[in-house]
């Protein structure tokens, strides 16, 4: 099952991964990180995750890795 | 013996520095030293070298940070207002700890002044010229024979203290031709240090970075504090200057570059009269020659500052000497020459 | 399982300077996939700009050095004229290539100099807080354009690929753009093939990468990146201005 790994530390919260997830199984989190964000993370609670890796393409901050 | 070659003093200072091994030059064509660069444009191509004549002397001087960077021995050369352009890349060069060549054929200011021979960027090239607290040796040859033994001595200098070098020379020493003898100086090129401090690609090591930007805590004084060290490293050891009659006479005159000639020639008038005249001429202008005059204010009564400008040197000498003894002036400026009977009559208002 | 996706080796682990949505970071990562895949990391030197992207040392992990404002054309020059084998790329920003180092840019291209220039506009200035860039658009605000850029006052915004893809010199403009994934992958392949053309000898590149600005443009990432879409985008149009292989 494809799969991402965010990296809590290293996100600023952006959102550009969760606007550009084709699948919807990213979303805004909602409990802070050492910089004081609200990094995003992962729900894909449909299984429905392609490895599509748009969303590691988008982010600007290199905090995605995508399993497939 | 090396045969004597005659040339003028531009193309003197180019080929001097091909044989320091110099194989990257970029300017910008400026009366009066266009000698220089079109000699250079024949030249390095012949010994594998680069040669660009660039769109401003502005990119001229970030060319030769590049080639300096990247490990070559690179030169630039300008006059007077093409130097002020330089003078931001200067202190890139300062900051970034890279060696460089650059020559300044002076002539007269300010602004775009005049095409004639001048020594009014005095301040300009002793006291850093750009921002920043930094310091550039600065070399003033006098004669031909001098203008290539002090460039091959300045890629040495530049190299061993990884330091902008200046040779600050005039219109005149530009323009004017003299024998001069090359070939014996090939050993310079033997006394190239490996640089292991260039950016040639992280092959083998870890990647390097060269830059003068220092934001963290600490890091911007600890880069000043080591210029500073280097900077005294410096003045302990490669101060030159040449005094003729420093042991018995009154007035010293201090002069350097082509009106230390004139000088030379008015003590010999002077000497020949039974008159009491020496002088020093410093070639390097920065260091200057501070412990030679302050020993020299032990004996004379009065020095005369003779320069083409309005008054320039004559703050390091008064500086030098702690105003221990008068110090006089005599300049003349917006390129005119001081001629040998004009200082001869402020010598003897002194004396 | 595989990873299909992480982060290039070319590429430092330091989290960026930059503020959330910038655009800086995808630059620099793709750049970063780039030097890996061409096996170039090793002779790579990078010219870090004055501007935001000054610290891109922090984050390239091959030699970088950093040139005086607008210069980075002219320190790429001599050192890709000492040594031709290195691959040598500069990085600049709207005001350092396009307003300050104009000179430099238009020169070095019309030498037809051998580097790859990565010219990312944003259309504003980032790092001095927000004042008018020469490419930010008519009617935008910034902190020097208070009423929105007004032609007589301010001039027209400057169109650096059609300007520089006219020179002899130059053998490839394109204008990419990296506000989505796709756009992204588009953005890759231009500066993928701007290394390739360094190292095949074609004289001199130029990608110019739209990137979004939030702080500045003053709007939400997701608004940033909207705005490069349906505005900046019709000003700048995207795609390839010149691609005329050697000569």
């Amino acid at each position: 099952m494809p799969k991402i790994e965010i990296n809590r530390e290293r996100c600023k919260g952006c959102g550009l991964c969760v606007l550009y997830c084709p699948k919807s199984c990213i979303k805004q989190g909602a409990s802070v990180n050492g910089k004081g964000v609200f990094p995003v993370m992962f729900a894909d609670k449909s299984k429905a995750c392609t490895g599509c890796s748009f969303c590691a393409i988008i982010c600007p901050d290199t905090c995605i890795e995508v399993y497939k | 013996m090396a045969k004597k070659i005659l040339m003028c003093g531009n193309e003197v200072l180019a080929e001097a520095a091909i044989i320091a091994g110099c194989r990257f030059y970029a300017g910008y064509p400026i009366t009066p030293q266009n000698e220089l660069p079109a000699y250079m444009s024949k030249r390095m191509p012949e010994v594998g070298g680069i040669f660009i004549q660039a769109e401003s002397e502005i990119s001229a001087i970030n060319m030769v940070f590049g080639a300096s960077l990247r490990g070559a021995r690179a030169m630039t050369s300008s006059s007077s207002p093409g130097i002020s352009l330089k003078q931001e890349g200067i202190s890139y060069l300062a900051g970034c700890e890279l060696p460089a060549l650059i020559v300044n054929i002076m002539r007269g200011g300010p602004g775009l002044g005049n095409i004639a021979p001048s020594q009014s960027d005095y301040f300009q090239a002793t006291r850093g010229g750009g921002h920043g607290d930094y310091r550039q040796i600065v070399l003033a040859p006098a004669s031909l024979q001098e203008i290539a033994d002090l460039t091959m001595l300045s890629f040495d200098l530049a190299d061993k203290y990884r330091t902008p070098v200046m040779i600050l020379g005039d219109g005149i020493l530009g323009q004017m031709m003299e024998p001069v003898e090359l070939a014996s100086r090939l050993e310079t090129q033997d006394s190239r240090q490996k640089k292991d401090w260039i950016l040639d690609g992280c092959k083998g090591r870890k990647p390097r970075i060269i830059r003068s930007l220092l934001l963290g805590k600490g890091e911007l004084e600890e880069l000043n504090n080591r210029l500073q060290r280097r900077y005294k490293e410096i003045k302990d050891k490669e101060v030159r200057c040449e005094i003729l009659y420093g042991d018995d006479s009154d007035v010293m005159l201090v002069a350097y570059g082509t009106t230390s000639r004139i000088c030379s020639n008015v003590v010999k008038d002077l000497r020949a009269r039974g008159k009491k005249v020496g002088l020093v001429r410093p070639v390097s202008l920065w260091p200057f020659p501070e412990k030679q005059l302050k020993e020299l204010a032990e004996r004379v009564k009065s020095f005369l500052v003779v320069e083409m400008s309005c008054g320039q040197m004559i703050e390091d000498v008064k500086l030098s000497i702690e105003c221990k003894r008068p110090v006089h002036f005599y300049g003349r400026s917006g390129g005119e020459v001081p001629a040998e009977d004009e200082i001869i009559r402020e010598v003897e208002k002194i004396a | 399982m595989r990873k299909v996706f992480s982060k290039p080796n070319s590429m430092k682990d330091t989290v960026t300077h930059y503020c959330p949505g910038c655009g800086h970071g995808i630059v620099h990562r793709i750049i970063c996939e780039v030097i890996d895949e061409l096996g170039i990391r090793e002779k790579v030197i990078g010219i870090a700009p004055v501007g935001c992207a000054v610290l891109a040392y922090d984050y390239w992990d091959f030699d970088v050095t950093e040139a005086a404002h607008g210069r980075v054309p002219a320190v790429a020059t001599g050192i890709k004229r000492v040594n031709p084998e290195n691959i040598v790329f500069g990085y600049q920003g709207d005001g350092d290539l396009a307003a300050i180092g104009t000179a430099e840019t238009v020169h070095a291209a019309n030498r037809g100099e051998n580097i790859t220039i990565i010219f990312v506009n944003n259309a504003v200035y980032g790092m001095t807080g927000g004042q008018m860039a020469p490419t930010t658009i008519l009617n935008q605000k910034t902190s020097t354009t208070p009423l929105g850029r007004d032609r007589k006052t301010h001039g027209f915004p400057l169109k650096v690929c059609e300007l520089l893809s006219v020179l002899p010199g130059v053998s490839y403009a394109e204008r990419v753009s990296v506000h989505s994934p796709a756009h992204v992958l588009k953005a890759k392949k231009a500066i993928k093939k701007s290394f390739q053309n360094q190292i095949d000898g074609f004289d001199f590149s130029v990608v110019e990468v739209l990137s979004p600005c939030p702080t500045y443009l003053g709007m939400t990432p997701e608004k940033a990146v909207k705005w490069i879409d349906e505005t900046m985008s019709k000003v700048y149009p995207l795609g390839r201005f010149k691609d005329r292989g050697k000569e």
